[in-house]
């Protein structure tokens, strides 16, 4: 059987398939259902410093091949979920985690950080710059090359553990802030976030999603995630997580050979609950018929 | 929650557009009336929930109504065909509760989960009295079923084309010990606001899941936030929080 692992910023993992945040909550929904253990890691609920409802309902929307959530990054802060949900994870999760964090301003992020830094489960920092900066007029940091190395440096400075810059595809230039992250210290960069999207009821003749708008995400989006982890991979020198559509092992290896290190899966998810243990299952089948040995020997294959 | 292959035994209209679904395959995972199943459709991204109507060791029943294209593509397959179901999802109904004379509404297809709601109060050996609320004659399915379980029935429409005129709290029993109720969210309101004892509700959200993972289903109450799907769909009456 080929080898399945890889190296993500300093830490081994003996897959590279990641359930990615907001699509696997703190992990205990799945647990219950097969040994979350098979993962490489997987990326927790996107925390903030406060506790949040998050938007009104409605907040999902189905699409072709995909769908749209503004769940709002509910979450019930980072005090509760180091005393509360991290302690209940150990108990079936012995991996280091991957702790995604949110933030609405730049001393957010750093003091979420801080703490879960601290965390001895925590092995990645994975910090989510698609939120609106309430000190820059709403704009998404992520839409900014300045913002998101800023966020970049203040979360660099209070944390040891590597920091992955997790970017948003709603942009018109990825590469450049891709680059202002790396310039900025980021010791990875994983992409892509939610699309922005919108459905219209036809019964109503009202947006579906309380919030007019959301991110989409699923199968759909696979294309356009590709495109930008293929642009970013080869702008980059630190190792990149590719997402958007991941649904197979075949999906894995593309991304992989776009440049990836490590590959997530979010919405997926929420549909075949055991997806990403059958990805993992079905790789070696998948690079037997390609002759892939090793999984780490094809990132970045087809530059 | 158990994720299997069910192969449906029938098919069949109850009415214009309410279709009654048998399925036989592994239903371990139901545990109380009031839960819901998450259906995959071919070529639909997210599932489908639908309450569980009945249940034993091999049979599943539903009762779905044809709104959009999935219910559509629901009602056009033929008995022999497999749907993949994930079971076992939500709280359900708590039967304790209940006293000697509970009374259950139902409005729509929020009628199909207090069936087996009610067999299982019978069975407690509970005098169980049901209200069901249509708009019109030709959309009232499953009072026979009722009667024939031994509840006392009744049936309201709101254009008075059959039974009681009027809403299922036009019909309320002047007395009762508990209520249970499922049905559109002005009928649960009403609900809320006529009844004079505590009880339970049901609700629905649009879910990405149905498993307690997206946070996509969300509502607040009294006693925090709560997921529709995971510590829902069904509520206790002090804890709901009416939002505007
Ligand atoms: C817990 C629960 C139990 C339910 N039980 C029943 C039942 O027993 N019988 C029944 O007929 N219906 C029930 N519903 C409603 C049923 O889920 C929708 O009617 C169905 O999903 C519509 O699918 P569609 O493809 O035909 O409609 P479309 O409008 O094409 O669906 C588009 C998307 O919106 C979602 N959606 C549309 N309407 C609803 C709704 N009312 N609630 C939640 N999601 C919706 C669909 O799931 C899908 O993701 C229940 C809903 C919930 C949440
Ligand atoms: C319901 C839902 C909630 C999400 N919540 C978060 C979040 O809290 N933080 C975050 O960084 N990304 C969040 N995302 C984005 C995903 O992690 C992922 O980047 C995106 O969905 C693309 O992958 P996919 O196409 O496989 O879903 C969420 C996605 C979904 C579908
Ligand atoms: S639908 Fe995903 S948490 Fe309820």
């Amino acid at each position: 059987m080929g080898s399945l692992s890889v190296n993500l910023c300093g830490i081994e993992l003996d897959n590279p398939v990641i359930p990615a945040s907001g699509t696997f909550g703190y992990g205990y929904e799945y647990a219950e259902l097969y040994d979350i253990n098979e993962l490489g890691t997987f990326s927790f609920k996107g925390t903030t410093k406060d506790p949040r409802f998050g938007n009104s309902t409605p907040r999902i929307a189905e699409c072709t091949s995909g769908m749209i959530n503004a769940v709002g990054l509910q979450n019930p802060g980072v005090e509760k979920v180091i005393s509360e949900e991290l302690p209940k994870l150990k108990s079936c999760f012995y991996k280091p985690v991957m702790a995604n964090v949110s933030g609405f301003s730049v001393d957010d992020y750093a003091y979420t950080c801080r703490l879960l830094d601290e965390q001895e489960q925590v092995g990645w920092l994975e910090v989510n710059v698609s939120c609106p900066n309430v000190h820059g007029g709403g704009m998404s940091f992520g839409t900014q090359p300045e913002a998101a190395a800023a966020v970049t440096r203040a979360v660099k400075a209070v944390t040891t553990k590597p920091v992955i810059i997790k970017l948003s595809p709603n942009v018109t230039d990825i590469v450049s802030i891709a680059k202002a992250c790396e310039d900025a210290g980021a010791d990875g960069i994983s992409l892509i976030n939610t699309m922005l999207g919108m459905r219209i009821d036809l019964r109503t003749r009202k947006p579906v999603i309380a919030n007019k708008m959301g991110g989409f995400s699923g199968p759909a989006i696979f294309p356009v995630a590709l495109r930008m982890v293929y642009q970013v991979a080869n702008a980059v020198q630190i190792p990149v997580v590719g997402m958007g559509g991941v649904s197979s092992a075949e999906d894995v290896i593309e991304m992989m050979l776009a440049g990836a290190t490590a590959v997530e899966v979010g919405a997926a998810n929420l549909v075949n609950p055991y997806i990403c243990r059958d990805i993992i299952r079905d790789l070696p089948r998948v690079m037997e018929k390609y002759r892939i040995s090793a999984l780490k020997d094809i990132i970045g294959g087809a530059n | 929650m158990k994720q299997s292959l069910f192969s449906i035994v029938s098919n069949t209209p109850l009415t214009d557009n309410v279709y009654k679904m048998i399925l036989s395959g592994d239903t371990s995972a139901i545990t109380a009336p009031g839960q819901f199943v998450n259906i995959q459709l071919s070529g639909k991204f997210l599932r489908r929930p639908i309450s569980v109507c009945d249940y034993d060791g091999e049979t599943l029943t539903i009762i779905y109504k044809v709104v959009g294209k999935g219910t559509e593509q629901m009602a056009a397959m033929a008995p022999g065909e497999t749907l993949d179901i994930l079971t076992g999802l939500g709280n359900g109904y708590a039967l304790a509760p209940a006293g000697d004379r509970p009374v259950l509404l139902g409005g729509g297809v929020g009628v199909p989960p207090l069936y087996h709601l009610a067999k299982r109060l019978l069975a407690l050996g509970k005098e169980v009295t049901v209200v069901l609320g249509f708009n019109t004659a030709s959309e009232i399915f499953y009072e026979q079923e009722f009667q024939a379980l031994g509840c006392k029935t009744f049936v309201t429409t709101v254009d008075g084309s059959y039974g009681k005129k009027g809403f299922v709290t036009d019909a309320l029993p002047e007395k009762y010990t508990y209520f249970y109720t499922c049905g559109p969210e002005p009928m649960l309101k009403a609900v809320y606001r006529a009844t004079n004892t505590s009880g339970q509700m049901s609700f629905e959200q649009r879910m990405g899941c149905g498993f307690g993972a997206c946070m996509g289903c969300s509502c607040k109450t009294l006693t925090g936030s709560k997921r529709i799907c995971k510590e829902g769909p069904v509520m206790r009456k002090e804890e709901i929080l009416w939002e505007a």
